[in-house]
């Protein structure tokens, strides 16, 4: 049925930091569940999405923690997913800097949504 | 030959669906950044965000989401070893993709307000 994960589970199995990685996988996808839905229908349930309503809805403290927890779970799902297709595809001399370039790309990324949040949490609005 | 090619099909939609949300993630990070900038710089994006071929990205991520949501959940099962049966995986394959549609014209029309909005 799946011959994709089954192979992969399979060739993964012995390896003690690989299963790491599989387990560091189902915790993000278990958790971007709530996070996603909460995400989506948070931003869709908005008044509008004027700079005003944006900022002084991630000003309040609670909703920054749930946004900053969101993108670093989305983030961290996401260059665990590119990781797994650089892996399947991006054989030889290029799946080192092909991994560095995804790992840089998601780690400014995550910064650049941490100071945003810090940025918008701490002005208060 | 048609349960493999459905399965093979939903499979490798799930990355797809996935590599498109990363891709569709850094439209949220400008957005945030924008916001955190300040008023010129929201406005800027603003504009951007409001143009047709982003406001059908935006559609497009938005099914993305919900397709890669359910048939997250349904490889999550499988994890479990729930629904590895052939007439299960069938029926919950097609299922799935029946409730990203769904969910998908649900929240389309949900979101139809702001998609729309001028900027």
């Amino acid at each position: 049925m799946n011959g994709q994960v089954s192979a992969r589970a399979a060739g993964r199995t012995p390896d003690r930091h690989a299963t790491g990685h599989w387990r560091n996988q189902r915790l993000t996808a278990i958790g971007l569940v709530p996070l996603g839905l909460w995400f989506l229908l948070k931003l869709l349930s908005l008044p509008d999405l004027g700079h005003a309503t944006v900022r002084a809805w991630i000003a309040q403290p609670a909703q920054a923690a749930l946004l900053l927890l969101f993108g670093m779970f989305a983030l961290w799902h996401s260059a665990q997913g590119v990781q797994a297709v650089v892996d399947d595809y991006v054989g030889g001399r290029l799946h080192a800097p092909a991994t560095r370039l995804l790992q840089m790309a998601h780690w400014a990324a995550a910064l650049a949504v941490a100071w945003s949040i810090w940025t918008i949490a701490r002005s208060g609005a | 030959m048609y349960r493999l090619a459905l399965g093979t099909v939903l499979s490798g939609l799930h990355r797809i669906m996935g590599l498109a949300l990363s891709a569709s993630s850094l439209l949220l990070v400008a957005w945030l950044a924008a916001a955190a900038r300040g008023p010129e710089a929201y406005a800027t994006a603003t504009r951007f965000f409001s143009s047709l071929p982003v406001r059908l990205v935006l559609a497009g991520a938005l099914l993305a989401f919900w397709y890669h949501l359910f048939a997250g959940l349904r490889h999550l099962s499988w994890d479990l070893g729930l629904g590895f049966e052939k007439s299960t995986a069938r029926k919950s394959g097609m299922a799935i993709v029946a409730l990203a549609v769904l969910a998908w014209a649900a929240t389309l029309a949900l979101a139809w307000r702001f998609l729309m909005a001028s900027p």
